[in-house]
């Protein structure tokens, strides 16, 4: 195989609003060759392969990129495909009414003035399947495929444009066991056929039987190179680069006083609501005590989030088994309402989309989960409701001019008190919050540490989930590690390191 | 908490609703407009009179539906369940016999039937209710021709016939041939307006919350007193109060009650606000959405009442298009078409824009095609106006 590059990144720098998302990221790949860029949950490896591919066009970032030996400067992603460069997204991008043939050749159909030519289309679109290894129809819709094959007909698809630089952002995070052996095999086989593979993963296992090259991104700066050949390729190496993310958040002071246990959830299984046959959570058990503080970490799709809100009346998932025990007695949540009424409170990780009426008022917002407490046969008494948000508005110290503020309008940090007011007020026993600063200034990343200690103080049992291993460090009592759906850990704060949390995190189904 | 640093207390600045004034001067400036048009008879007291009587249903039907709207939803069938409803009142008095009130009973659980009907259908099986009501547009105007097979119904007791084209009677008598109780009920409400502004004002004033400056709220209040007692003055030297008003101003004033006070207004707000989260603060959604459905089957119910009760008679024509008189007067109040805003008032007074329309219009003699093109033009022109102002306040 000759030696040569086909693409490298030099100095990338890349900020959203005084956020720099990329800070110098230089990066490098070889023709041929299969290379892996790893990195915590927002490292900012998803932000560097959108600016490669025009979906952040030249201009909006700083730095140069080069491409088989000539600077390039791509303004939307068809500028990056008619290069040879494909990008294939996490959230799979296909039409699923249409067939497999008619995707891979969409918006490049083979047509003369307007009218497709059908066989030509089915006859090179069966071709594609034979080379990604789909036994399927073209014909058929891609509905009937399950998230495995349709990975395979994306591949298709890029192979049709005839691909050099193929990248794929966590292939395997949605799929089963099989298909990722099968999609592991492939990637390895398109390598053989010379097509360069850029792979975005946290799956230590998977990179170390695919990958020829590894780059190590944290906090936007490349941190080393690795190649998989060499003496330097061990997991602990990999792992070492990718944490020791500085601990610049400072933590308020806390004595726990941990009680009894109140939460203790045993065998709890879920599957996935559309992909029936993918378990999301594995057999997890885990407890709470009352005033300590529990961390949850794991990567990105580990199935924290799946965890909490199947057990938050059953918000999410299929076939959801297991048992909950609140204070030692076993407790049914078969609704929210249901899971609200035993003292369970969850603020949700997209505040936007799951948590707020943003076009309400603080008010509404912070009652909303606890109407019943302000009504009398039905009817709100207003003027308690507002007394109440009030109080929750200079308790919390949340910047607004008054109640009446639209939560739309107000910073990441207020909307997040405005949640945690809701849920405060909702008077719970059990509180799990879902990364609660995520997007969030450092001050109000302080305030909110404040309120979560002070919860803990009450009494409360508080569950956090988050990405940031610092933060789980600084805030826990006790840490359980997510992994593809298992708990494979569970580490007392005060011995947690980043690089134990990261083993743990990374360890996958053998 | 750990940190109180010292909260600020700016006084906070009132926003003016750029939406429900709008739709007020909208109504005001369409007024003068035909007043001037018609040389002064668009405010004749017999017009005023049947500018209310004669749009009774669509405030009627506008009450439900803007509950739908709020919660993300429309229903199209109304206007076939008004025919439907319509044929088994005029039914159960002249075939059946029964008395008047019964026959607006049973009208009430015919219209409460269909609407448990569309709503299962919307809640628990979750159809979008587009294609539930759609459904239902074409079976109850189905099933109102199979009721009306022997032809029209007519003749129906003049106590029925009251509700829709009858006065409340003179109790206090004539001054000048001016009806008495109308001018003192108008008195009466323009009173209670401003009684209650000011004290929901003295509320928001405990409260620290932002408010609107006295001078503004007496001169608006002091407007709508005038216009509310003028109003009354014009109905009390026609027939005096049509019983409908007082149907009406019932239904508003406990629909806005509903929607303001009560766990089930906020429910629905919130649902058409963001549905995942009301879901996820413990809203039975699947619940609240059959209620509302049932609601405007109930008010449906009512309006084929009060329309067959106006006409004399039940039609299998009945009701045509009232569907869309309803759900462009709660566009034209300021509801949101996706759904979190719009209010009883709003929809109420959407309706008098499209009422004063209608009559300013036929007042001219303008051609039926002309007139439902202008009110076409004025829907778009509401909303857009809405959308512009929209856009500019999120700048």
């Amino acid at each position: 195989m000759e030696h040569t590059t086909i693409l490298r990144m030099n100095n990338i720098v890349k900020d959203f609003s005084g956020v720099k998302a990329l800070d110098g990221v230089s990066i490098e790949v070889v023709r041929g060759e299969v290379h892996a860029v790893c990195g915590e949950n927002g490292a900012g490896k998803s932000t560097l392969m959108k600016v490669l591919s025009g979906v952040y066009p030249a201009g909006s970032f700083e730095g140069t990129i080069e491409f088989e030996g000539k600077p390039v400067s791509y303004k939307t992603i068809n500028d990056s495909e008619a290069d040879g460069i494909v990008i294939i997204h996490q959230e799979l991008a296909l039409s699923p009414f249409l067939s497999i043939a008619e995707n891979i050749f969409l918006g490049n159909e083979n047509s003369t003035r307007g009218i497709i030519d059908w066989n030509k289309t089915n006859r090179e679109a069966a071709l594609l399947l034979a080379r990604v290894g789909l036994a399927e129809n073209p014909a058929t819709k891609v509905l009937e495929l399950g998230v495995g094959k349709q990975q395979l007909v994306e591949i298709a698809k890029a192979l049709s444009k005839q691909v050099k630089l193929l990248i794929l952002d966590e292939p395997t995070a949605a799929l089963n066991d099989e298909d990722s052996a099968h999609l592991l095999g492939l990637i390895e086989h398109l390598r053989g056929q010379g097509i360069t593979c850029i792979i975005i993963s946290h799956k230590l296992k998977e990179i170390k039987r695919i990958a020829d090259t590894v780059t190590v991104i944290r906090d936007g700066k490349t941190i080393e190179t690795i190649a998989m050949d060499g003496p330097d390729a061990t997991e602990g190496r990999i792992i070492r680069s990718m944490v020791g993310r500085e601990l610049n958040n400072l933590f308020p002071p806390r004595e726990p006083k941990i009680g009894t246990e109140v939460l203790r959830v045993e065998d709890w299984t879920v599957y996935h609501p559309v992909d029936t046959t993918r378990k999301v959570v594995d057999a997890a058990s885990f407890t709470v005590r009352a005033g300590e503080i529990v961390g949850f970490a794991g990567l990105m799709g580990a199935g924290r989030t799946e965890l909490a809100m199947s057990i938050f009346g059953r918000s999410y998932g299929t076939k959801i088994s297991g048992r909950i025990f609140k204070n030692g007695d076993e407790i049914q949540l078969r609704t929210v309402d249901e899971a609200i009424r035993h003292g369970f409170a969850y603020a949700t990780e997209d505040r936007k989309r799951y948590g707020l009426n943003l076009i309400g008022d603080i008010t509404v917002n912070v009652s909303a989960a606890a109407l019943g407490k302000l009504a009398k046969w039905g009817v709100i008494d207003r003027y308690r409701e507002y007394k109440v948000a009030n109080s929750y508005r200079e308790k919390m110290n949340i910047k607004a001019p008054s109640v009446s503020s639209i939560t739309g309008k107000l910073s990441g940090g207020n909307q997040q008190k405005v949640v945690l007011s809701k849920w405060i007020f909702a008077g719970p026993d059990i509180l799990i919050l879902d990364e609660p600063t995520r997007g969030i200034d450092v001050g109000a990343k302080y305030e909110i540490y404040g309120i979560i200690n002070e919860l803990a103080a009450q009494g409360k049992a508080v569950v956090v989930i988050s990405s940031e291993l610092p933060e789980l460090i600084g805030l826990s009592d006790r840490i359980y590690v997510i992994s593809e759906g298992k708990l494979t850990g569970e580490v007392a704060a005060a011995d947690a390191s980043q690089e134990t949390l990261m083993h743990y995190m990374t360890a996958g189904k053998d | 908490m750990s940190t109180t640093t010292p909260v600020k207390r700016a006084r906070p600045k009132f926003a003016v609703n750029l939406r429900q004034y709008g739709i007020l001067a909208a109504l005001a400036i369409i007024i003068v407009l035909f007043q001037i048009l018609t040389d002064g008879r668009l405010l004749l007291p017999g017009n005023v009179n049947n500018l209310i009587q004669q749009n009774a249903y669509v405030l009627i039907l506008a009450i439900g539906m803007v509950i739908v709207i709020i919660a993300g939803h429309i229903d199209l069938s109304v206007g076939s369940v008004v025919a439907m409803v319509g044929a088994v009142t005029a039914i159960s008095m002249s075939s059946w016999g029964l008395p008047w009130w019964a026959a607006v009973v049973i009208a009430l659980l015919v219209g409460a039937l269909v609407g448990a009907w569309q709503g299962f259908w919307v809640a628990f099986v979750g159809i979008p209710a587009f294609i539930v009501t759609l459904a239902g547009m074409l079976i109850f105007r189905g099933l109102t021709l199979v009721l009306l097979t022997g032809g029209t119904i007519s003749g129906l007791p003049s106590e029925f016939t009251a509700i829709g084209a009858g006065w409340v009677p003179a109790w206090f008598g004539e001054v000048g041939g001016r009806d008495v109780l109308t001018i003192a009920l108008g008195v009466l409400t323009a009173f209670a307006l401003i009684v209650q502004q000011l004290r929901i004002r003295a509320t928001l004033r405990k409260l620290e919350l932002p408010r609107e400056p006295i001078v503004s709220l007496w001169i608006k209040s002091g407007i709508a007193a005038v216009a509310i007692i003028w109003f009354a003055w014009l109905l009390s030297g026609y027939s005096g109060t049509p019983i409908i008003l007082i149907v009406l101003a019932v239904l508003i004033l406990g629909y806005t009650f509903l929607l303001n006070q009560t766990v089930f207004g906020r429910h629905v707000y919130a649902m058409g606000g963001n549905l995942f989260a009301a879901k996820m603060s413990g809203v039975k959604t699947k619940w609240v959405d059959f209620f509302i459905f049932v609601n405007m089957g109930v008010l449906a119910g009512l309006a084929g009442v009060v329309s067959t009760s106006r006409a004399g008679g039940a039609v299998a024509s009945a009701g045509q298009n009232y569907e869309l008189d309803a759900i462009a007067a709660v566009f034209i109040g300021g509801a949101a078409v996706t759904g979190g805003v719009g209010t009883v008032i709003g929809a109420v007074i959407g309706a008098l824009v499209m009422g004063v329309l209608n009559m300013g219009l036929s007042i001219l003699s303008v051609d039926a095609a002309w007139q439902m093109t202008i009110k076409g033009l004025v829907l778009l022109l509401a909303v857009a106006f809405d959308i512009f102002n929209k856009r500019r306040a999120g700048r």
